[in-house]
């Protein structure tokens, strides 16, 4: 029997991992992939307080060896249900069952998909949701980004410089990012705005060859000739199977405020799969700190 | 088995002509999902014997990578008989590469 079980280890899994086993708790985590959550496609971190620069596979490693050190048990198994019909709960995954009496889920959130066909089979053949980590290798050729925020923004602003030509390709007139990233993106001259523009069809077959866009006040249709397309259009969490379990909102998210409590007894979450609006790595070290505090305080 | 660094010189004699089935890593020191599929990579050549592995640092060998249309990292190719029979793309787990390598 396990005191604490979490689901997922990145920042907020791992950090209410530290504060449960720092309290005397027997804590287990699951992965179903590697550890460390999206921070590990991260660059440099500069953003996160009492540390100047860090590199994200750094941030992620450090803290993975610092859970393990401090005698959390780390599990790679990918979690198929949770079962709480009774005060002790059951963990269902690939490799076995395991009772706790708290449930901690952190299971974080991904690069949320256009849902179009042949997308999947095009991921690394011309179609990207990393600008920094694939940028470099559209030197010289066109490509698009789609999305309206400061993460849209940022890459074409990144790309600009690497690639001949950037379409900035967008549903809305106006952008969701900030002002400032605006106006320097508009300040480059191979950027080209394509606004009220959904992205309807991806061609090319081996590799990305280019995308119909339509026009959704005029349903007029475009070919955009480019060899990538960086999708940044949000994130979207994956919780289908914990619906039955706890409150999730229409987007999925879990439903939870900032005391990290769920609507069922003894289950908390933490991170960005919360209902929550600031989604950085301080805040999902936070949330790991008050999830596993919360859990300790619910065993007793 | 240790693993050798691909360059421009030594990939022909490596992979084109090699008698044995070959996993190329194509990384580079800065992607972060790279670096966590260092050990990984690591470990698969230590306990599969009949695999030589191979890795490509794609800054330092960037003609290579655009040989094999590497259009993000980490990518996993693997050879047989200097054919890529089969790739993989992203950070994936050891079972899931040991998968694509068996069942090539």
């Amino acid at each position: 029997m396990y005191d604490i079980i979490i689901v997922g280890a990145g920042t907020a899994g791992l950090s209410a991992a530290i504060y449960g086993v720092r309290a005397g708790k027997k804590v287990l985590v699951f992965e179903a992939e590697t550890y460390g959550g999206q921070i590990i496609n991260t660059l440099e971190i500069e953003n996160y307080p009492g540390i100047k620069k860090v590199s994200g596979y750094d941030f992620a490693t450090n803290l993975y060896q610092q859970t393990l050190d401090l005698g959390a048990e780390i599990k790679f198994e990918k979690v198929l249900k949770i079962l709480a019909e009774e005060e002790e709960k059951k963990v269902v995954t690939d490799g076995g069952e395991y009772l706790t009496k708290t449930v901690i889920l952190a299971t974080g959130a991904k690069n949320r998909p256009l849902g179009l066909e042949k997308e999947k089979e095009l991921i690394g053949r011309g179609i990207s949701y990393c600008a920094t980590c694939d940028g470099a290798f559209y030197k010289g050729k066109a490509v698009a980004v789609n999305g309206g925020g400061n993460t849209a923004l940022e890459d074409a602003i990144f790309l600009a410089s690497y690639c001949s030509k950037v379409y900035v390709i967008h549903r809305r007139e106006t952008f969701r990012g900030e002002e400032k990233l605006l106006q320097t993106l508009k300040k480059k001259p191979n950027v080209e705005f394509v606004l009220n523009s959904n992205i309807t069809k991806l061609l090319g077959d081996e590799v990305l060859e280019g995308v119909v866009v339509k026009d959704i006040k005029t349903d007029e249709e475009q070919t955009i000739s480019i060899s990538g397309l960086f999708i940044a259009i949000g994130q979207v969490p994956n919780n289908s199977i914990f619906a039955g379990l706890i409150e999730l909102d229409q987007s999925g998210y879990i439903i939870g405020k900032e005391d990290c409590k769920t609507n069922a007894e003894g289950i908390f979450v933490a991170g960005d799969t919360r209902t929550k609006n600031v989604r950085q790595l301080a805040t999902a070290a936070s949330d790991g700190a008050i999830a596993g505090l919360a859990a300790c305080e619910y065993i007793g | 088995m240790r693993i050798t660094e691909l360059n421009a010189n030594n990939y022909e004699a490596e992979v084109m002509h090699a008698n044995q089935t070959v996993l190329v890593d194509f990384w580079a020191p800065w992607c972060g999902p790279c670096r966590m599929l260092t050990p990984i990579v690591e470990e698969i050549s230590k306990e599969l014997t009949d695999v030589k592995v191979c890795k490509v640092n794609v800054d330092d060998e960037s003609e290579l990578a655009r040989k094999y249309k590497v259009m993000t990292i980490p990518t996993l190719i693997l050879f047989k008989e200097g054919n890529a029979v089969a790739s993989s793309i992203g950070l994936k787990t050891k079972n899931a590469i040991v998968d694509m390598i068996r069942n090539a």
